[in-house]
């Protein structure tokens, strides 16, 4: 059973993040950047599958030389080989054109699944991973947290929690599955782990190698466009209820829900 | 490109959800200021009958594409159909919820129809006749205003329970349109072998109006005990930050933040929750925002229209007794 699992880096959840003085993007130096906490899932899913069915685990990343760490961890988790699409061009990219080159990097590559994670920590956007199986016309299976691979390696079931219900859902694969917390608790990278990572192949990949056309991608490139990026907006000053006992405090936080907030 | 605002309907077994007449009031809205119709798009078995209550919202024109294939929704048969009709028709925009549904749904038809796709939106306005869109990125410490650029139609979804759903009017009728489409079984691609239904009866975080959420100042998961009371007695949903769910005490599907559920209650009511920044990001769009914990400098206070200093043990169930005078 071969695996993709596509790896976004992105900065640590703990991380402030200051707006470029052009209004249009994040101040990118400072920031700790970690594998997309989603990304870890698919990691560890498909050691576990491969530990099971034997076969190959492959980490594509796309961005910048520093996402070569974040691939390097995944190896040391115990994938075999890296990816990484890296071309200047590729710089400001929206998810339709990240997906684009994501999924005519995997396109040649020999896969039963390919994990995503539900959504990025940064973009919040959620729509690679669904973008990628369709490119590639297989079925995606979304924000999943448990699965099980048929005997046979050719086919999966999958619980994919909805509001209010869990829909047991079955695919042939090839499919794309996204991960969600709850799908398995990721291993720690061990220390002849890091070792080994050293020397497994981490292959570089530009737009040009792909054979694609850098105009449709970049900032130039993006579908959607953003005009501003601004700090959250301000919420009006908290009130402390005061009272000397738990009971008026809690008196008259019921009085403010009620006659200010409205709630009840 | 031609005119007109597309809405897509999210139906369960037939009944249509909420989500469904936030994103149809929204889309009247916007459509009312481009002077354009609003066509609602119903997928279903059987659902013509719910076009009525539609056009009652704002739908101009309800387009029903009904099959018994499209009854349970799956991404192939949803995808195959939306993006006929829509290469069909043109809109200029679709729009929908950011619920499970509409977030898988959205992510693959803007793939398909090659377009530009904004997610969990909590503001779309219009300029120049494009829509505008805010959204929260990086958990909600900043927050992205887009647009779409050479991108057709202009595709968005809007975050549950954010945006407000017009009075319904009675008198307003939506013209009922057949859909012509063309379904192959290949296009169906996964199947619903079966929906495990939560028989708690508990409405879905995502969806709830009030929510009363404990953290590790809970203690252990049988002190949730009296978080569920307040919680009946107003009509809220429990949840837990990640240190309650890693521990143990609750469920995965009860997280609110980063990696968890992101939540917009009119209610929050935080229990024994420090505040750390990947919690707030997941109910920081939440309207009454309330914190109960025993340490005044808790980072939870500073996102709080209310908070109380106090031993949650004292002050929850007091707040239950008291909240019962003004129900
Ligand atoms: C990648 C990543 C993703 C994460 N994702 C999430 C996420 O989705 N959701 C999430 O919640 N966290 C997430 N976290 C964890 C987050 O950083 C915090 O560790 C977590 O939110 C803390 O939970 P807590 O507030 O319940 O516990 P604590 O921070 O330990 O706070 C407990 C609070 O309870 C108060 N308290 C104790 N006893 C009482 C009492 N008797 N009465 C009143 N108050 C009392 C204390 O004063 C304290 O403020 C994530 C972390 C990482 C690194
Ligand atoms: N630049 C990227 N490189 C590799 N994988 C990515 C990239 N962007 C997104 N993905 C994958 O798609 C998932 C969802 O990301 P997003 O759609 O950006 O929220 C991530 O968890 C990754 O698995």
């Amino acid at each position: 059973m071969n695996i993709i699992v596509c790896l976004k880096q992105v900065p640590d959840t703990e991380t402030q993040i200051k707006i470029a003085p052009e209004g249009k993007s994040i101040v990118k130096d400072d920031i700790k950047w970690v594998m997309n906490p989603y990304d870890e899932f698919g990691v560890e899913e498909a050691l576990k599958l491969k530990e099971k069915f034997g076969g190959e685990v492959t980490v594509v990343g796309l961005g910048p030389k520093r996402v070569t760490e974040s691939i390097r961890t995944a190896l040391a988790m115990g994938a075999d080989k890296g990816i990484l699409i890296n071309d200047d061009a590729l710089e400001g990219s929206d998810s339709f054109a990240t997906a684009k080159a994501l999924a005519t990097a995997i396109k040649d590559l020999d896969y039963d699944l390919i994990f995503t994670g539900q959504r990025g920590v940064d973009d919040d956007m959620g729509v690679v991973g669904a973008s990628i199986a369709e490119f590639l016309g297989i079925p995606q299976l979304s924000v999943i947290v448990k699965m099980e691979v048929a005997e046979d390696g050719k086919s999966l079931t999958a619980h994919r929690p909805v509001e209010g219900q869990v829909l047991v859902i079955e695919s042939s694969l090839p499919a794309l599955v996204t991960t969600q917390k709850g799908l398995n608790e990721p291993r720690y990278a061990t220390l002849p782990g890091i070792m080994k990572a050293k020397r497994k192949p981490l292959e570089e990949k530009t737009l040009a190698d792909l054979g694609l056309d850098p105009a449709q991608f970049g900032e130039g490139g993006r579908k959607v466009k953003i005009l501003e990026i601004t700090p959250p907006p301000k919420r009006t000053e908290g009130k402390i209820v005061e009272g000397e006992t738990p009971q008026e405090k809690a008196a008259g936080l019921a009085k403010l829900l009620h006659e200010e907030a409205k709630i009840f | 490109m031609a005119p007109g605002v597309w809405t897509i309907v999210e139906q369960r077994d037939g009944e249509i959800r909420k989500i469904t007449y936030e994103i149809v009031s929204e889309g009247r809205r916007l459509a009312d200021e481009l002077g354009q119709k609003l066509t609602v798009v119903l997928l279903g078995s059987d659902i013509k009958d719910k076009a009525t209550e539609l056009g009652h919202y704002g739908a101009d024109r309800v387009l029903v594409a009904d099959d018994p294939r499209l009854g349970t929704y799956t991404t192939g048969a949803y995808v195959s159909v939306i993006s006929q009709l829509a290469k069909a028709e043109e809109p200029a925009m679709i729009l929908m919820g950011a619920s499970s549904q509409g977030k898988d749904l959205s992510a693959r038809l803007s793939a398909r129809m090659g377009a530009g796709m904004a997610q969990d939106c909590t503001a779309f306005s219009l300029e120049d006749g494009n829509l505008v869109a805010i959204r929260p990125t990086y958990a909600g410490k900043a927050y992205e205003k887009v647009t779409f650029e050479d991108s057709w139609p202009q595709m968005a979804t809007a975050r549950p329970n954010v945006m407000s759903i017009a009075e319904p009017d009675t008198s307003r009728s939506a013209e009922v349109v057949d859909a012509s489409f063309n379904l192959e079984d290949s296009a169906v691609m996964t199947k619903v072998v079966e929906v495990r239904k939560d028989e708690s009866g508990k409405i879905d975080l995502t969806e709830a109006d009030k929510i009363v959420s404990g953290g590790r100042g809970m203690k252990g998961p049988e002190n949730y005990k009296i978080l569920e009371d307040l919680a009946e007695v107003i009509g809220a949903t429990v949840g837990a930050s990640r240190s309650a769910v890693d521990a143990g005490w609750r469920p995965h599907s009860d997280q609110v933040g980063q990696t968890g559920k992101v939540v917009s209650p009119n209610l929050y009511i935080a229990c024994g929750i420090s505040g750390a920044i990947q919690h707030l990001a997941g109910m920081s769009t939440s309207k009454v925002i309330v914190a109960i914990n025993k340490d005044e400098e808790a980072p939870i206070f500073q996102k709080a229209d209310y908070g109380v200093v106090g031993d949650l043990f004292e002050v929850v169930p007091a707040l239950t007794e008291e909240v019962k005078k003004y129900l």
